[in-house]
């Protein structure tokens, strides 16, 4: 298994200082390693555990119980689509079915070329601009059935591009909402 | 009279070129509310916040100011401020426009918070989804303690605070109180129960804590700006300030709408503001406050007594939108994220779309909650799949009222309310959705579950 990057490493006990109760850090560790790693490890939840003083149990009892945090890889691209009811309304479910069909990857799982994981996701707070779908970081809003090809031409072309997540969020762009 | 909007929090945020940095914060007259209050002593900075009339914005409406007063000062525990930024509720998206635009807005009002509760440290808990607008956060931190509005004696006045960004993982539950604070402290989030848990004495690492909604916070900065006095004055007694309609679903013109406290109608944000429904569509029932507030039908007549004894009978179009109103109508304002439903919805579906999501966010601490929200997820998604019976209508509503009052947190409030309102106002259209499918007869085009 790769090591965690020496970044991430430094990071932690930052942000482990920052609290008065060292357990307080267990979710912000675990956010950093999935980003450093794309998921969680059985070694990395060992490592949590022993940074912020718990058992290894105390650290799986989190990773289950937040829907973000994930054990196993996923694909290149998460493609979450908001499916209650305010993007509901809007055609989330017809969207689904139009996901399904251009990435070729049933909801819940990762397309065959491994680029694409397809998930329905609870309400991202964008309500009014429904469908919404996230995609890793990013915010697309307004991603109407109709518009689905278009949605999807977009992230197709982000696989293809090498500072995709690297930059830091520019103020009014796409990147910036999510 | 058409509905006009009055921008308070949003104000600056609309404005054209408006950013989220620091200078741009100052030469719009950013934290000039907080020097005023460094000046004034803390008590005195609650004193004007109770005669605001300031409500919490997070969905409970609390009194800001006595939920302040409750914080146990005794206990020679340090005191932390939680911002609760956590906005889960569907239908809500009202926080989400302040903390990437404005997030020194919240800041200063978070520091002013801290002041006058005496927190020395803060934390505001954000959505794990919110990864940029937790970046924006931290970065609108860092400026303000760069210029001392926030860190080691700030602004010379000895008083010191820290303010910590702490996302979540995706968990509806952990926007209750108390499951956030389970949260924050790095375990599952599974909400305590009260007593003896109230957080302004037992909170998070069991010291007193104020759990404040992120809105409020933006809320305490203009009350600290005007002073409580001239700010009780926005709105209606009772309910002061603005209140920031979130509207979403099926109308014209879904958004965000910055309105006085009962100083408009249900009608004119939807009809005036919203631009009415879609082309060829007319409205069916409104949900108003947020997806766990009781539904409300059009045509319906509401009929009763406000808290003033003033004696009423309004259409869904005629009610003023202030919490008491609102609340006299058997329903809630809220978050104020109000979902909007239309007759090309057929209503079964929608129940079903909102129970599908109580059934995914409970935490399977209390067995009404875990059990019976899976169980209306169930019986609910078999009628809009054609294994219904006529007697699953009135079950829907038997396992409701098993669950709503037999929970630890009002979770099981908000799996039960839904189908509780519902049940009895569409309960006809239920059976004919029911009776459709047994009939092979063909459905709405429009998907909701």
């Amino acid at each position: 298994m790769t090591p965690l990057q020496p970044s991430t490493l430094a990071q932690a006990d930052v942000i482990i200082s920052q609290y008065p109760q060292k357990r307080s850090a267990t979710m912000p560790l675990l956010h950093l390693v999935q980003e450093d790693r794309g998921h969680i490890t059985p070694e990395d939840m060992a490592w949590v555990a022993e940074k912020v003083g718990v058992t290894p149990m105390q650290v799986l009892e989190v990773v289950t119980f937040y829907p973000m945090f994930r054990q196993h890889a996923i694909g290149r691209r998460h493609v979450k689509v908001c499916r209650t009811l305010s993007c509901a309304l809007r055609g989330s479910y017809e969207l689904m079915e139009s996901l399904e069909k251009a990435l070729q990857c049933p909801r819940g799982s990762t397309s065959p070329d491994g680029n694409f994981t397809l998930e329905f996701v609870e309400c991202i707070a964008d309500c009014g601009c429904g469908p919404v779908v996230q995609v890793d970081h990013t915010l697309h809003e307004n991603v109407t059935p109709a518009s689905a090809e278009n949605f999807v031409q977009k992230i197709r072309a982000s696989l293809q591009d090498p500072n995709y997540g690297k930059t830091a969020p520019q103020p009014n762009t796409p990147e910036w909402k999510g | 009279m058409a509905a006009v909007e009055r921008p308070i929090i949003y104000a600056n945020l609309r404005k054209p070129g408006y950013t989220v940095d620091l200078d741009c914060y100052l030469k719009h007259g950013g934290y000039e509310a907080l020097k005023k209050a460094v000046a004034m002593k803390p008590e005195e900075v609650c004193k004007e916040v109770e005669t605001s009339g300031l409500r919490g914005r997070g969905g409970a409406g609390f009194p800001t100011g006595m939920k302040w007063k409750f914080l146990d000062r005794k206990s020679g525990k340090p005191a932390y401020l939680v911002v609760n930024a956590d906005e889960s509720e569907p239908g809500t998206y009202k926080d989400r426009q302040i903390i990437y635009q404005d997030p020194h807005q919240m800041i200063e009002g978070i520091a002013i918070t801290a002041w006058a509760i005496q927190a020395k440290q803060a934390f505001i808990y954000i959505r794990g989804e919110f990864q940029h607008g937790a970046k924006i956060l931290e970065r609108a931190i860092a400026e303000a303690k760069s210029k001392n509005f926030l860190g080691a004696n700030i602004l010379g006045s000895g008083y010191s605070c820290e303010v910590v960004v702490h996302r979540g993982g995706g968990c509806y539950v952990c926007g209750e109180e108390t499951g956030l604070i389970e949260s924050l402290e790095g375990k599952r989030g599974y909400p305590r129960i009260k007593p003896p848990y109230f957080p302004a004495v037992l909170g998070l690492y069991n010291c007193p804590t104020i759990v404040n909604n992120a809105e409020t916070m933006a809320q305490v900065k203009h009350v600290l700006a005007l002073g409580g006095a001239e700010f009780a004055k926005i709105g209606i007694p009772g309910d002061s300030g603005t209140h920031i309609w979130g509207v979403s679903g099926l109308v014209k013109r879904p958004g965000l709408y910055e309105i006085e406290a009962g100083k408009a109608t249900f009608g004119e944000l939807l009809y005036d503001l919203c631009g009415g429904p879609l082309e060829g569509r007319q409205f069916k029932a409104i949900i108003p406050g947020g997806s766990s507030t009781k539904i409300l039908k059009f045509g319906e007549r509401f009929k009763g007594k406000l808290p003033n004894g003033t004696e009423f009978d309004w259409a869904l179009e005629d009610i003023p939108l202030d919490s008491n109103s609102i609340a006299a109508c058997g329903t809630g304002l809220g978050t104020g994220g109000t979902i909007v439903i239309d007759d090309s919805v057929e209503m079964i579906q929608a129940l079903s779309n909102l129970n599908a999501f109580y059934a995914h966010e409970t935490c399977g601490q209390c067995t009404p909650c875990r059990e019976g929200s899976l169980w209306l997820s169930r019986v609910s998604k078999r009628i809009t799949t054609g294994g219904g019976m006529e007697s699953d209508v009135p079950l829907l509503l038997d396992i409701a009222n098993q669950v709503a009052g037999r929970t630890i947190c009002a979770h099981g409030e908000a799996v039960a309310w839904p189908v509780q309102s519902a049940v009895p106002k569409f309960k006809d259209e239920y059976v004919e959705s029911i009776r459709r499918r047994q009939n092979g007869e063909p459905l709405p085009k429009l998907k909701l579950i």
